[in-house]
Formats: C-alpha cells, structure tokens, sequence
C-alpha cells in the first residue's frame, strides 16, 4: 500500500521493477512526462490514475483532479496539453447520479484547462472492486519553446520558487475522510497550472532548469528526487514557504510536515538565479500566482539532500516519505 | 508521548459540559473536558489538546511572564556590561551569571567525573 | 498560532542560545538527557543541536511510548484483532510498527480492519457505530495519554457500552527514569523533564531525582523556546551545585498535577507487578492494566493472547543508545540493517525514537562540509 503514496516505496516500485523492464537501459532522470519525436515533431505524453476517496471534497472531486492532474504534469514537463483521453472502471452499483456528477466535472475542468477531452474507456468492475471508480488519463501535448527540463542542468546557486501554499488539498482530504472528525473551512486547490507555467517560460524561460507538481508524497519529495538527481542539495528557508494557518493548525495538530503533504493545483520550479527575480514578478502578477515565492536555493551541500534551515540557525533534513503521512499522538 | 497543542475554546457542550468546541488556528474539534472537571474552562479560555482531550488549561499570564523573562536575558546581560566597566564585578543580581567569577570552569570535582 | 509562535520567535531563540554559551562557558562537558520523545522529536525538528555548543550534550532519554513496547505486545494485539468482526483501532503512531507478522498496517492490507483515531473517544465512537463488530483499542502512550483512555472506559461503563476494549500498554515514566539512573555505566548531569507528562503527575514525583541522586530537573516545554530556557535554567543549577525541580512550563504544568486525570487513572488500571521494556528489560510495577471493575473492557481478559516474548537480535544496542552510553550512528546496525523503513530494534520504529530522528534530520548534515549559519 505504501508503494503508491508517492515516497520511497513508489520510487522503489518505479525504478526497481518498472523502468529496468520497460524504460530500456538508460532512460535518464525520470520526469513528469515523456518529450517524443513524430515525424521530427517535439510531442509530450503522460498518464496518471486517480484513486481519491472521497470521490468529491470541498474544493473538487475525482473528476477535476483527473484532467488538472495530467494537464500539470504535461506544463511541468513544459508541454501544453492538446487532449486528454480517459479511462473509468467502475464499481459495479455505483449511483448513475454520482458517475454523471464526476463526467460533468470532468468536462468543465476540460473546458477550464483548455483541453479536449478525445475519448475514452470504460469498464465495470465487480462490488466491493474499484472503491467507487478509478479514472486514469492519458494527455498529449504540444513542446513548448523557450524552455528545457533537465534536473542535471541545476546548479549551484540556482533559486527555487513554489508557486502558493502548499498542504492544502492533502489536508482537505484527510479531514473530509471523516476519521479525525476535524473540521476546517479548507478546499483543495486543484487547477491546472499551466497559464502560470506559460508565465514563467516567457519572463525566464532559458533559466528554467526543472519544474515538478509535487502532489502524492508533497514538496519533500519532488525536491529530494531533483536532490538526488543532480547530486546537488536543496535548501529551504522555513519562514518563505507559504503554508495557511489552517493547514499549519491541522499539521500541528496530527503531527504532520506540510512539505509532505499532497498539492493539486502548485508546482516547483528551479531558476537560474539571473531569472529568478524575473520569475517571481511575472508569477507574483499573473492571476493565482500572487503567493508564489523563492523558497530556497541550490547548494553544493549537503549532496542528495533536502534541508530546511531557520532565522536562528537550526536546521533539519527533510527525506521522502515512507508512504502515506500518518497522524501521531507522541 | 507528548503532542499536545493549544486551542481555544469555542462553545461548550454536553450534559455537564464535559465536551467543547476547540478552534486551533481555525482548524475545529470536539474535546472531551473530562480531565477539567475541578476547573471547568468557559468559552475564551485556551487549553491544551491531547488526543482529543483537554489536559490544562493555559495561563496567558504565566505565558507573558515567561516572555518577559526571556527577553530580560539579553538585556540583563547589556545592563551587567555596562556596569562592569565601573568596576563593580560583584553586583548581586539573582539569577544572573558574571563571565568573570565562574569557579566551575576551572575546578575539577570528583563527583561529576565520570 | 497563539501559545506556539510567540516561543517560537527568532530574536529570541538566538539570545537564549548566547546566554547558553555563555553559562556552558568551554572547560566543561554537560550532559543533559531529555527524557520524552516529544523533547526528543522537538530538538531535531527546530535545529536545536546547531545552536547549541559543542559542550552541551543532549542524550535521549527512554520517554518513548512506541520504541520500548515489546514486539510480543504487537503480535498479542494484532492476533485479537485477527477474529472475524474485530475492528483494531490504534493511533496513526502504531500503524507501521512491526509485528513479528508485520505492522497494523501491513495487516490491513491483507484483509484485517485496521482503523486510525486521534482519539480513544473516536475509538468509542466506532463501537457505537458499529454495534454487530467489537472495538478493540490499542492503547500505548505514558501518563500524558493513561487518563484519557480511563476516561473514555468509564464512559464505555456508564453507557454500557460492551463490544468495546482496550489493549492497555499503557507505561509510567518514573520507573524509566529510575532504570537509567541505576544503570552502573549511565553518565548524566540533569535531566530535561517529560513536560506534558507533568501537567498529569505534576512535579513532585521528580523530586527523588534531585534530592537523592543529586541531579538537576527542569520541567520542560516543547517549543523551541521552552527547550532552550530550561536548559539555562538546569546550566545556573548545575554552575551553582544546586539540584532541585523547577518548573519552565508553568503556563501548563500545574505543581500538583491534575487531580482529576489521576483520579480517573486509579479509578480504571492497577499497576501491572512488571512489565517488559523493549531495550531496558523487565521493570517492576512500571505499567498498567485495566483493574477487576473494567475486566469487562480489558482486551487481554475477554480475548485469548498468545503472550508470545519476542526478544530483538543480540546485535541491536537499543539499550545502550537508550541509556547513553551510545549515540545511535554508533550502533553496528544503524544505517545498515536498521533503518527506518526496516527497523530492527526499538529506537528505529518510530519516528521520535531517538535512531529513527537522528537518522532522518541528522546524519547525512554531518556529512556536510560547509557550516550552517543564519541564512536569510
């Protein structure tokens, strides 16, 4: 189970079992999406299944996660996304009323991503099978120009930027399972953030090194892989990276780190530090993008390592998540 | 063992008030009061939260002296510098430490060594 | 965050630590030991270490409700919760926890109906809703944590509530404190007292500490703030030759402790006549269980328990790092065969467990070559 939360259980699944059978014998850092060559033309694609329970959360649901999930991992990867073609399996029982919610807010987080959605499948599972529904997507997309994602380009001195709050959609989920009877007026920021990204390649494009949306598994993890990488460290100064007072309150609470917890709608991003001010501004101007800030810069040290440093000197390291993030009393 | 956080109490509820509604930075929960029973909190009143129970209750006094104390420290500090250089090492302060007489740092004493 | 940030203030954080040097001055060795996890997980979360001198020496002390449960004790608990219509509900601390068959967690995967609470009253809440299963709840923590569990019993009782129990490994912390202090190689000066601990027992049960064994104690917050004036409090205790409890976390901890929390623990456990520590042994009267009134709630009483003893490899050093004599990267097994993610002895499996932290804030930075001065 831990093995699909996103931390080192993924990576290990990934790179232990997958990629050696199906990458070929150097597939390189693995990224976002895939940059293919039709016919010499610069194609991107990715894929990305959706399990959430609950299906619909405040904020969203299933639907709007399943094309802002893939158009995001498309725009991180400096693609946009042209169309989309999904997959339901469906659990056999479930209400015509709860599927039809999700098709429609499938279709207006289409309309609202600027994407196509060029068809799909369908498949119905036993009861007891397929928690509700499962949807997965699959988009394609256009390269963009102007930038290129390579997390071996990073270097020392870079500066590393985070587009808004992070916790929000991990903490909004945990609270609307029910089980830790915790209320907050919290919703989940999924959207598709690829008019920021597009911002950013125009203000800074040739400084862009690397972007990721950090979802499953949070900011920890997407940095301490880009960490790992490029054999370089990533170091965060803890009082710029922007948390709200209710995901704080909640993570105080249950003893979590909002570095690991889940994100939808932000993404990270590494610039040169010739750009980095550039880069900001232009965010810090585009609608959603007012809380984006530099959160931290790359160091030689310490190698492989994420760590986050305070106003007084302290100082600790940040390491993936070993599956899902567990509340705690102790 | 300990994650305890503090919270304010929002509304209270229950037969004989033994729970309550508790806000931690707008984040909410019902709590059990149970263990306050000898000193029931009112609405305003901030407590620490344990595993969904109130264990005390907070005192912003307390709080506030403590803050006071611990920004006497640097100041008490600069007051002692200050009067140093008139030449009177051994002002009797409570609580507060001279860099010029501290016997410990030089003497050996057998029962700390280990 | 009211209560949290103003103990957390930068400015501050920095002048106590210059007032900590200044106390530790270079010529003398401290060794402090934090007794609680939450000390323990608190000084690695806020950099603590980095802002101290190199003479001040923290060591982690056994106030770790999850590493000192012996692993028996897993597999009792998960093999109750294997009868049909069992509901094993446990705080999220437990659920990665290996048994000798895998921890909770693993145990859900493979059908079992594993639930997380916050709560022990979530716990109950469960039995409530669910009246055709029975409840069974893992309870671990020390007296921080006893008296809500008594209190959710009693009202188990009052409601007559009966397809509810409660696994009771519930541990006091005086018994710890007093297996380190007599152990013939431990090598302390004072002691960093269990903050949230107190506001239950209070003060006084610590006071032994400093009239007979002639250490300082300060009763400790877990801010950083908290942290850093109890140790110039216990730093002037010590230049001074002084040893005596003192309260640093008076906005909570009341002298006396808590009355009612204490009454509601005598009303529902006894004190077991011994009970194991993982990487301490056997200790007398050192733990509770659930006295004849509750017999009805009690886990161990309705259910049939293995009791299996499962004792860690003779190469896990658990014991000395809990006392210690070790640091946890000086154990053969850390990093190697212990880890996080495959934890062997107890001080790796949870996350405040003192090999586990410092394997996972700690360790690699002291690798690092450059130093870690203020950055912004």
């Amino acid at each position: 189970m831990a093995h699909g939360a996103g931390g080192k259980a993924s990576r290990k699944l990934v790179e232990g079992l997958f990629a050696p059978l199906l990458f070929g014998s150097d597939p390189g850092p693995l990224g976002d999406a895939a940059h293919v060559h039709i016919n010499g033309n610069p194609v991107a694609i990715t894929t990305d299944s959706f399990v959430v329970k609950p299906l619909a959360f405040p904020g969203g649901s299933i639907g709007e996660l399943a094309v802002n999930g893939t158009v995001n991992d498309l725009a991180v990867s400096g693609a946009r996304a042209e169309a989309l073609v999904v997959t339901f399996v469906l659990e056999a029982g479930l209400p015509t009323p709860v599927l039809e919610a999700e098709v429609r807010a499938l279709a207006k987080a289409a309309r609202d991503a600027g994407v196509r959605i060029a068809g799909g499948d369908t498949k119905v599972v036993e009861h007891g099978k397929a928690d509700q529904m499962y949807v997965t997507t699959t988009g394609i997309g256009r390269v963009l120009r102007g930038v290129t994602i390579d997390p071996r380009s990073t270097r020392v001195g870079d500066k590393i930027l985070l587009s808004g709050p992070i916790g929000d959609h991990g903490i909004t989920i945990l609270l609307a399972r029910g089980e830790l009877d915790l209320e907050a007026d919290l919703r989940s920021d999924t959207r598709s953030v690829l008019s920021l990204v597009e911002t950013l390649i125009h203000a800074a494009g040739p400084g862009v090194r690397w972007m990721r949306d950090p979802t499953r598994g949070g900011a920890a993890t997407s940095l301490n892989e880009l960490a790992r990488d490029c054999g370089l460290g990533m170091v965060l100064f803890e009082d710029q990276i922007p948390v709200r007072d209710m995901v704080r309150g909640a993570c105080e609470l249950l003893g979590l780190d909002p570095l690991h917890i889940a994100n939808e709608g932000q993404f990270l991003a590494v610039v040169s530090p010739e750009y980095a001010d550039a880069a900001i501004n232009a965010l810090n101007l585009a609608p959603g993008g007012s809380e984006a800030q530099v959160i931290g810069e790359v160091r030689e040290q310490p190698v492989g390592t994420v760590l986050v440093t305070t106003r007084y000197g302290g100082s600790r390291i940040v390491d993936m998540l070993v599956g899902d993030p567990l509340p705690r009393i102790c | 063992m300990c994650l305890a956080i503090p919270g304010k109490i929002v509304e209270i509820s229950g037969d004989n008030s033994e729970s309550a509604l508790v806000d931690v930075a707008g984040v909410r929960r019902k709590i059990d009061l149970g263990l306050l029973q000898d000193d029931k909190p009112v609405p305003g009143d901030w407590v620490l939260i344990h595993v969904g129970f109130a264990m005390s209750k907070i005192s912003e006094r307390d709080a506030l002296d403590q803050m006071n104390t611990l920004r006497a420290l640097g100041e008490i500090d600069g007051a002692m510098q200050e009067v140093q250089g008139y030449g009177l090492e051994e002002i009797d302060i409570d609580d507060v430490e001279m860099d010029d007489a501290e016997p410990d740092d030089v003497e050996v004493n057998d029962a700390e060594v280990n | 965050m009211k209560f949290v940030d103003e103990f957390r203030q930068p400015e501050l954080i920095s002048r106590t630590a210059e007032e900590i040097r200044r106390l530790a001055g270079s010529q003398r060795h401290y060794r402090l030991m934090e007794v609680c996890g939450g000390h323990t997980h608190a000084i690695y979360r806020f950099g603590l270490k980095d802002i101290l001198p190199e003479n001040i020496e923290l060591i982690h002390g056994p106030g770790c409700p999850v590493c000192v449960l012996p692993m028996g004790r897993i597999d009792d608990g998960l093999s109750i919760a294997q009868q049909p219509d069992v509901i094993f509900a446990a705080f999220g601390d437990m659920m990665r926890v290996p048994g000798t068959q895998g921890s909770p967690l693993e145990h859900k995967a493979r059908g079992m109906d594993v639930r997380i609470v916050y709560s022990p009253s979530d716990a109950l809440k469960l039995a409530r809703l669910n009246p055709e299963k029975h409840v069974m709840f893992f309870a671990i923590g020390f007296e921080t944590t006893a008296p809500s569990t008594a209190l959710t019993l009693m009202r188990a009782k009052a409601e007559g509530i009966h397809n509810f129990s409660v696994f009771c490994n519930h541990v006091t912390i005086i018994p710890a404190i007093r297996a380190i202090l007599d152990s013939p190689d431990m090598r302390l000066d004072a002691f960093i007292g269990p903050g949230h601990v107190s506001t239950v027992i209070g003060c006084r049960p610590y006071e032994w500490i400093a009239k007979d064994q002639d250490k300082p104690i300060v009763v400790s917050g877990f801010e950083p703030l908290d942290m850093l004036q109890s140790i110039v409090m216990l730093l002037r205790q010590l230049k001074a030759r002084e040893a005596k409890v003192e309260n640093q976390y008076k906005r909570v901890v009341p002298w006396e402790g808590n009355r009612a929390a204490l009454r509601a623990m005598a009303e529902v456990f006894q004190l077991r006549p011994y009970f194991e520590w993982r990487g301490l042994g056997f200790i007398s009267q050192s733990a509770l269980r659930l006295n004849d009134k509750y017999a009805a709630w009690d886990a161990e009483q309705r259910f049939a328990v293995p009791g299996i003893r499962v004792t860690d490899p003779k190469a896990a050093q658990c014991g000395e790092v809990l006392k210690g004599v070790l640091k946890p990267h000086q154990c053969k097994l850390f990093g190697r065969e212990c880890t996080p993610e495959h934890p062997i002895g107890a001080l790796m499996v949870s996350s405040e467990g003192s090999c586990a932290a410092y394997h996972n804030y700690e360790h690699r930075k002291a690798a690092m070559a450059s130093s870690l001065t203020s950055i912004a």
